[in-house]
């Protein structure tokens, strides 16, 4: 495997690094995607959202969420009494742990990754799943009904949508012929359609694309898929009893969850880093110089590794805007609709996804 | 490929100190709650929410599983696709000498996989009451 940017003959420094960048990406990019579903739902519904909260001069509601967090340190811990203490308390960690887990294998940028693992896409779907454990210790452990039938939901969303998240990937992983998310990305830059135009996988692979998005919505239990936390039907599902810094590190994780399958879909899809397929940043850059009549420039690694993370985070944040439109736009589904859904239609259509698309593999 | 066993420990050492930073991560929070937060208890607001009313029963009631053989269903389709990943990575792999012969194989596996479906629609266990 090839050594990325984060990789220093220091095995201490490069850990160090790695989680210093991880930690760091993970307390923001999600608030970014909080303060994305503040404000775009605000607009979509023709109102303005947080206005006030805002870093020094910049106002429009940036630091909303941030002085939110603040106050969810000051706040009252309120464990009920019938609820099971220690399950209570450790299912906010574990539903919120994963996310940060899996954003050490996502690459962002060439050579910007934290760990290239060999099996990338099963360690991503395998540990991004783990998140709906804590969800279920919550729903479990909190002794109330309305919990209790939140998470009876969630879990059964989870094995109705777990299938079509991963046949979606599989068949990508059948593509490129690697799990590993780094090589996935650079053979979207190889792929060309009929061996003649260059494309990501999101056109030949719009079956999988559709799947594994519509897949990702359910696991995050965001709308139109989000029975297990419908206020109108269950109060709020496993979340009910939570309150103060627990009820946030839940909200934290389905931020962090949105950024995470949105860049996992990113990788998989979109052709990560590169900004047109095939081409990247540098590359496109000296196109437009040399119609100018200016050399080629040359860019320094770290320079060309964080264009290409400012071209990843515009294709998540694209995603996670998507997510927040599905929001504005569909009603919530029943459940037995939502299960039909899955068996009778996403299974089925990701078996013969996988199935096409191997035997065009085979005959190419 | 061969497996680099140096680097195989070294990046999943970097996955097991992420994952002790976030549990410190999360401990950290907890603890800074712990610092700043008021802690006034009293009987009302530790009772179980139920709309307002006392709790009627106990919160870990029975309902009805009504996705139980969903949930078997589930497995075995999960164990489905843990065999399509091995063999999806190999299948376009260019030493790999019989291709077709391993498409053949797995269009058999799905085909008893998912003829599954059609029976299990026909029988009606695919209905949600």
């Amino acid at each position: 495997m090839e050594p990325g940017l984060l990789d220093f003959p220091s095995l201490g420094l490069s850990i160090a690094v790695k989680l210093l960048i991880m930690v760091g990406f993970f307390l923001t990019a999600p608030l970014v995607a909080g303060y994305m579903e503040h404000k775009v739902l605000a607009h979509q519904q023709d109102r303005l959202g947080p206005m006030e909260a805002g870093i020094g001069p910049i106002k429009h509601g940036v630091g909303q969420l941030v002085a939110d967090g603040a106050k969810f340190i000051q706040k009252e811990d309120i464990v009920p009494t019938a609820a099971d203490k220690w399950v209570f308390s450790l299912a906010p960690g574990v539903a919120l742990v994963p996310a940060l887990v899996v954003m050490l294998v996502l690459p962002l940028g060439p050579g910007l990754f934290g760990e290239n693992l060999g099996a990338g896409v099963f360690f991503a779907l395998a540990v991004s799943s783990v998140s709906v454990l804590g969800v279920l210790m919550a729903a479990w452990s909190s002794a109330n009904k309305y919990s209790l039938m939140g998470g009876i939901r969630a879990a059964a969303q989870l094995i109705a949508y777990e299938l079509p998240l991963v046949l979606g990937a599989a068949a990508v992983v059948l593509q490129a012929g690697t799990l590993s998310l780094v090589s996935i990305v650079e053979a979207q830059a190889d792929f060309r359609i009929f061996g003649l135009l260059p494309m990501w996988f999101v056109l030949p692979h719009a079956i999988g694309f559709l799947l594994f998005f519509v897949a990702s919505l359910a696991e995050l239990n965001r709308p139109p898929f989000d029975m297990p936390i419908a206020d109108s039907e269950i109060i709020f599902g496993h979340m009910t009893e939570y309150t103060g810094i627990k009820y946030a590190f839940f909200m934290l994780a389905e931020y962090a969850g949105m950024v995470v399958l949105s860049a996992i879909a990113t990788v998989l899809f979109l052709g990560g880093w590169y900004v047109l397929p095939g081409v990247t940043v540098p590359e496109l850059i000296n196109w437009v110089v040399a119609f100018f009549g200016a050399g080629p420039f040359e860019f320094h690694p770290v320079v060309a590794g964080l264009l290409g993370v400012g071209v990843t985070m515009g294709k998540i944040f694209t995603l996670v805007f998507v997510m927040v439109w599905f929001r504005a736009t569909f009603p919530r589904l029943r459940e037995d609709q939502l299960q039909r859904m899955s068996w009778l239609i996403l299974i089925p259509l990701g078996l013969l996804n996988i199935v096409v698309i191997a035997i065009a593999k085979v005959l190419a | 490929m061969e497996l680099d066993l140096p680097t195989y420990y070294q990046q999943y050492g970097t996955v097991l100190a992420l994952i002790i930073a976030g549990i410190v991560l999360v401990a950290a929070a907890f603890g800074l709650n712990r610092l700043f937060r008021p802690d006034m208890k009293y009987g009302g607001k530790l009772s179980t929410y139920e709309c307002g009313l006392d709790p009627v029963g106990t919160g870990w009631s029975q309902t009805h599983i009504r996705y139980y053989l969903f949930a078997f269903m589930f497995v075995v389709f999960d164990v489905e696709t843990l065999f399509i990943f091995p063999w999806a990575v190999f299948l376009g792999n260019a030493g790999n000498a019989a291709p077709r012969f391993m498409l053949g194989t797995m269009l058999v596996f799905l085909f008893f996989v998912s003829i599954t479906l059609p029976y299990e629609w026909k029988k009606g266990v695919l209905k949600w009451v």
